[in-house]
């Protein structure tokens, strides 16, 4: 009885264990080291209204542009089997394009936030058809097709700005970037979790999950099923335009200003690390997005943790890579299959000795 | 008739040396034409050194990533290894070491790299591309870590030895005031090309070669011919650390410094090198002949840009992404055309 409740324990959450796994180790390793870590306390913006504040609020809400990003970037990996690399150059052309509009009007208000926002969602759609299509219809390996984004991106996002880094300053866009009056939530948290909600209506209401799956499983297969796997890889290139644009938006919210050479700068590798740390195959098929979310967020938290350590930006990284390395080598298939075999033989064992107990 | 016959080839080429022979023919007509169009600078022979010159690392490092490309791999982490290599060999130089040892350093931290890769990746099955992102953060965390300052290397036999260049005279040229200018070429250079060399035999001549080949082009199949495809797979790894461990000391011998940002941005170069090359990132396909020639193309058009007066640095970037868009689509529509060709 106890050993079949041990199991399902284990495999009802699947892929999820590690990602979990993770957050636990982080949480008590914060707790242990500083109990008042996780305090959420209120306290009041120079607008004079009550916000929350404390570590963890601040981990939520800066992992809202990677939370995104992954969500999208798991749709890719799923249909495509590789990874876009080219996010963090779409994020700034597409914040370059918000800007733009945004300064093109004389005065920011909700209509122009929005136009603007439409704007650069369907600059950031079209970056993601021309991604999509190299990768859908030349069959191009999705990780080379991005590398010419990647490679040029940014500059393309220098032009728009003309070489400069405009700022904007709207109460609107503070509301998007940190907090609304009256809403003591940050606004990107509730983007995400809005994001969140419209992917689970898509799946919910279509069958794209499904489609995404199969094509990425074995896309002649799907194919001969009467699945257009062309239209799914492209289809999941558009959407993760917009996420890009949605995360390119937020950046921009938060800073005022737009900045080609560092908005979002690496968040392409954060991303990929956090599809991965989800459980999620690199290589395609089966996905489970809220895998990659717990996986942006684990990301979020080492960082932070790291910060809160006292460690430097510059060398967060290396210690970054040896928690990651750790993560992965408990998830990779050997150590599980080694580790198994290690439980069921302990298993064994005590069953053999108990036997014998009751036999006695 | 006896001519017609040697032209026409008795085997067609394979993939392989298809996607080669268009990258040494682009390449030499974007020279020609570079030379045509904007001539001057392009026709003296230390402009082609001076690509050379720049790019030695790049080179070793792109041969690298070329063997763990055609094993079906991908290693990301060479520009930081090299990086992290760049600044502790010119840290140890400084505290007074000795050059032989700070080689044989630079090629210690490419090997333990290479050998970490190799085995998370073949034996314990966790994706390259993770495996070596972490490498890369690895790698870069190291280099701030061990300074955030640049560093210049202080060391006078290093110094003498960074100083020593190849001249050849006949190929040089007068300056405007009558001295002959002879042609320079780095001792980093000889590397790079020595490694190329010994990468093609290795490729082309031993069995190793040939099973990395075998493993990338099919694994199901490899593991069937008796090939050990995971020691294989490992030595590609372990090979492109040694490589990009050596390319850190070629590195600094052509700066002379260490810095936290050293070849940031080489990895994609590399990558874009070997693509241009002809290697394909599903692996089985690709020659490091190619790489070469691709790294030269990359920086043909760089220095084509810079010449015809583009001055601003968005060209650049956006030049060499119209080019890899070009090369890649070109590749695409050849094996896309072969593929269907093979199977009518």
């Amino acid at each position: 009885m106890k050993k079949n409740g041990k199991k399902a324990f284990l495999s009802g959450f699947g892929q999820l264990t590690i990602p979990l796994i993770a957050i636990a180790l982080l949480v008590v390793f914060n707790l242990i080291r500083d109990p008042g870590f996780f305090s959420i306390g209120i306290s009041h913006n120079n607008n004079g209204n009550p916000v929350l504040s404390g570590n963890i609020i601040g981990i939520i809400n800066g992992a809202s542009e990677l939370a995104v990003l992954a969500m999208g970037m798991t749709l890719v990996t799923a249909a495509c089997g590789g990874q876009d690399i080219s996010v963090g150059a779409a994020a700034a052309i597409a914040g370059s394009v918000f800007v733009k509009v945004l300064k093109s009007g004389s005065a920011i208000n909700a209509g122009t936030v929005i136009l603007a926002f439409v704007m650069a969602c369907i600059v950031a759609m079209l970056f993601g058809t021309f991604n999509g299509t190299l990768v859908a219809v030349f069959k191009i390996q999705p990780m080379i097709a991005t590398l010419i984004l990647y490679t040029c991106g940014r500059s393309i996002a220098y032009w728009i700005n003309g070489g400069a880094t405009p700022t904007v300053s709207s109460p609107i866009l503070s509301g998007i970037g940190s907090f609304i009056p009256g809403v003591p939530i940050p606004t990107p948290v509730l983007i995400v979790v809005a994001m969140a909600i419209l992917f689970k209506l898509l799946f919910h209401f279509t069958a794209l999950g499904l489609f995404t799956q199969s094509v990425g499983i074995n896309g002649s297969a799907a194919r001969l099923n009467g699945i257009n796997a062309t239209f799914i890889k492209l289809l999941s290139f558009i959407i993760l335009g917009v996420c890009v644009a949605v995360s390119g938006c937020i950046g921009v919210s938060r800073l005022g200003l737009i900045n080609h050479e560092t908005l979002l700068i690496d968040i392409e590798m954060d991303t990929i690390l956090a599809v991965a740390i989800g459980g999620n195959s690199l290589g395609g098929g089966k996905f489970k997005l809220s895998g990659s979310i717990i996986g942006a967020y684990v990301i979020q938290m080492l960082t932070i943790t790291l910060y809160a350590m006292k460690v430097p930006s510059t060398d967060v990284k290396a210690y970054k890579a040896i928690v990651i390395v750790l993560l992965v080598v408990i998830g990779s298939p050997v150590i599980k299959e080694r580790f198994g075999r290690w439980i069921s033989r302990l298993a064994e064992r005590r069953r053999k000795v108990s036997a014998k107990g009751a036999e006695e | 008739m006896k001519k017609l016959a040697f032209l026409k080839r008795k085997e067609p080429l394979n993939d392989t040396q298809l996607l080669m022979t268009i990258t040494i023919v682009i390449f030499f007509v974007m020279y020609l034409s570079a030379v045509l169009l904007l001539g001057g600078g392009f026709l003296h022979p230390q402009q082609i050194f001076d690509m050379l010159n720049d790019n030695a690392s790049l080179i070793i490092v792109s041969c690298g990533l070329t063997i763990v490309m055609i094993g079906g791999g991908i290693d990301i982490s060479v520009g930081a290894v090299t990086s992290l290599v760049v600044m502790s060999c010119v840290l140890y130089l400084n505290k007074g070491g000795n050059i032989f040892v700070s080689l044989l350093l630079a090629l210690g931290i490419g090997l333990a790299f290479g050998l970490v890769h190799g085995f998370l990746v073949s034996y314990l099955e966790i994706q390259p591309f993770i495996v070596t992102l972490a490498g890369l953060f690895f790698a870069r965390g190291m280099t701030t870590i061990l300074s955030v300052n640049p560093q210049k290397v202080q060391h006078t036999a290093f110094n003498n030895l960074r100083a020593k260049k190849i001249e050849i005279s006949w190929l040089g040229y007068r300056a405007k005031n009558g001295t002959l200018v002879p042609a320079r070429i780095e001792l980093g250079v000889v590397a790079a090309l020595f490694c190329v060399i010994l990468v093609w035999i290795l490729l082309k001549y031993i069995r190793l070669g040939r099973n990395f080949y075998a493993i990338g082009g099919n694994q199901q199949s490899a593991l069937m011919l008796g090939i050990n495809v995971k020691r294989t797979r490992f030595m590609s790894y372990v090979l492109s650390g040694l490589l990009s461990g050596l390319a850190g000391y070629v590195f600094m011998m052509h700066t002379g410094a260490g810095n936290a940002t050293n070849a940031a941005g080489m990895e994609m170069n590399a990558i874009a090198s070997s693509i241009i090359g002809g290697t394909l990132l599903t692996g089985g396909v690709g020659n490091v002949i190619g790489t070469f020639f691709g790294t030269l193309s990359l920086t043909t058009i760089k220095k084509i840009v810079v010449s015809s007066g583009l001055n601003d640095p968005w060209w650049q970037s956006i030049t060499t992404g119209g080019m890899l868009c070009f090369f890649i689509l070109l590749q695409s529509v050849v094996l896309g055309r072969r593929q269907k060709k093979a199977k009518t």
